[in-house]
């Protein structure tokens, strides 16, 4: 299939942008609806953390999902996605930062290092940061492509942490985090078996082209 | 153990229960009846006044459970989803005031029923209320067991009619850090236990939640808690007269949400530690298991009195979040024993509560 022109990517752009904010619009919504049910925090907790590990699942899945549907323009949305990802993450942080700790530091000083989840969740959201302000072309520019993937390389392991918070944050029944946990498994399994797959086939093309 | 009865059985039972004590002019024909009996016959001159007043008891007692039979029909035949569960429901009679009451203004009826944790119908706060709503309250009966000298097995009708019923307006303090005001509807569990006349050697008592997976889903799961869920007080906590068995909530017929038609209320321990949906109460001589022990020893202890300055791994206790605040509102200090310190302090003395959490 050939790439799509330059305007109907930047119109799918539009749209993309607009429904990535949907999440955000529902809970302002009922917000102002008095909709967010009796512990309207723990609503915007939970929502705005729901949104974070799948934001950064779908970002995860841009790569294998162009290489398998050969669809490469697809990669031009990735940055959005994952920039989507962090903006939900700071979201949430920021519930935790107001409306659960009204800014508080010792107390969330306490929190961090005290309880896993909430430790695990700031590492999380620590590793997105640098990604988030090196997101620009001219930070890729100035790394270097190589080094920039390097670094970007960080999103497997904020993902991973977001998982492990989810699943240390539940009581019970871990059905909930343990689906995102597959899914995340899946997409660094198949990224594990591309890896391998370019590696031997490297190796077997060495002495190939030696000869 | 279950102790539902086949489905045969209860669609029989709708059907001759349905007509006569619904809310129509019928229901309070039934109740001017029963109401108006003491006032023909000036039996308070005649009658003892123990007496009289037991033979009242017996009137509310009839009262109530006309009304809790009405009420559980009504719940299981109201189909509208997000209304607030029985909110013109069967309002049970004859309650009186207790000295135990808080002066907090009570969190909302919607909140009650529509936020809370019940396992057994699912891990979200706000499912219980749809899933719970056919939940059948009738029959039901209590195994009274162990160190007693009378073993028995109560009808809930006539638990209802154990003692007179008081309103215990309570605070109510879940582990996950947020609170409620609950006007529960209840009696001092020590009536019951007084009545089943305790042997010496009842150190402790275990509540039993009813085990029943054609109703309560999760309980055909086995990755949510073990079921059923078991709860356990020390003899001198369940004598306490703040200890009370709840049966109704804001003067009404108690919701099946929030634990119908038995549940426990300790208001001076984490929610968790007051059992819903009890079918048995056993005395025994040992420390009887509890669920969520079981399940995190580290977390939860068997005593899990409300401690602000007992850590837990998940969440601070030293604050909670008042149900019913403003999102922007700070979150209020949580207090010793979930501010019953004066009346069970005592029970604790010399105990390290750092340790026995």
């Amino acid at each position: 299939m050939k790439s799509p022109s330059l305007a109907v990517v930047r119109a799918l752009k539009v749209a993309v942008f607009l429904v990535c904010l949907a999440p955000l619009s529902v809970l302002v919504w009922k917000g102002f609806h008095e909709q967010l049910g009796a512990n309207p925090v723990d609503v915007i907790t939970r929502s705005t953390g729901k949104w974070t590990l799948t934001f950064l699942l779908i970002t995860l899945s841009v790569t294998p999902l162009r290489k398998l549907t050969h669809l490469p323009w697809l990669v031009r949305f990735r940055r959005m996605l994952g920039l989507f990802a962090f903006f939900y993450g700071s979201l949430h942080l920021m519930t935790f930062v107001w409306l659960d700790k009204f800014f508080n530091v010792q107390e969330m000083l306490h929190d961090i290092a005290k309880r896993r989840f909430i430790t695990a969740g700031m590492t999380a959201w620590a590793l997105l940061l640098p990604l988030a302000l090196t997101s620009t072309a001219g930070w890729i520019r100035r790394l270097g492509g190589k080094r920039w993937q390097q670094l970007h390389r960080l999103i497997y392991f904020s993902a991973a942490a977001g998982v492990v918070h989810f699943i240390w944050l539940v009581k019970a029944d871990l059905r909930r985090p343990l689906t995102y946990g597959f899914v995340l498994a899946g997409l660094l399994a198949y990224r594990g078996a591309s890896w391998l797959i370019a590696r031997t086939r490297s190796r077997a093309s060495v002495p190939a082209t030696e000869s | 153990m279950s102790v539902s009865l086949p489905g045969t059985i209860h669609l029989e039972r709708r059907r001759l229960v349905s007509r006569p004590i619904q809310r129509g002019p019928g229901y309070n024909r039934l109740r001017n009846m029963l109401i108006k009996k003491p006032d023909d016959i000036p039996s308070s001159e005649i009658t003892p006044k123990s007496q009289y007043l037991s033979r009242r008891k017996f009137m509310f007692g009839a009262v109530a459970t006309g009304a809790a039979l009405a009420g559980g029909y009504y719940l299981r035949t109201s189909s509208e989803i997000d209304q607030p569960v029985a909110a013109d429901g069967v309002k049970l009679s004859g309650i009186v005031k207790s000295q135990f009451s808080t002066t907090e203004k009570p969190t909302s009826f919607k909140d009650i029923t529509n936020y809370n944790n019940y396992y057994e119908f699912s891990t979200d706060k706000y499912e219980p209320n749809g899933l719970a709503r056919n939940f059948r309250t009738r029959p039901w009966t209590v195994k009274i067991d162990g160190h007693v000298k009378r073993a028995k097995t109560l009808d809930i009708d006539s638990i209802m009619k154990l003692a007179p019923l008081e309103e215990r307006i309570y605070r109510h303090r879940c582990v996950e850090g947020w609170s409620m005001v609950i006007p529960w509807v209840g009696f001092p569990l020590s009536a019951l236990i007084n009545q089943a006349e305790p042997l010496g050697k009842a150190k402790f008592v275990a509540f039993e939640t009813i085990k029943a997976p054609d109703q309560m889903p999760n309980q055909k799961r086995r990755d949510v808690l073990p079921w059923p869920y078991v709860e356990g007080l020390r003899m001198d906590e369940a004598m306490h007269p703040l200890a009370i068995l709840v049966v109704g909530l804001y003067d009404e017929v108690l919701p099946n949400v929030d634990g119908a038609p038995l549940r426990l209320a300790v208001p001076w321990k984490y929610g968790f530690k007051s059992i819903k949906a009890i079918v048995r109460i056993s005395f025994t001589d040992y420390m009887p298991p509890t669920t969520w022990n079981q399940m995190a020893p580290d977390e939860y202890g068997f005593y899990s009195n409300v401690n602000p300055t007992k850590d837990h791994p998940r969440w601070s206790q030293a604050s909670e979040r008042k149900i019913g605040a403003s999102i922007f509102a700070a979150k209020q200090r949580t207090l010793m024993f979930n501010g019953y310190a004066d009346q069970v302090a005592g029970l604790y003395s010399g105990m390290d509560l750092q340790k026995y959490y």
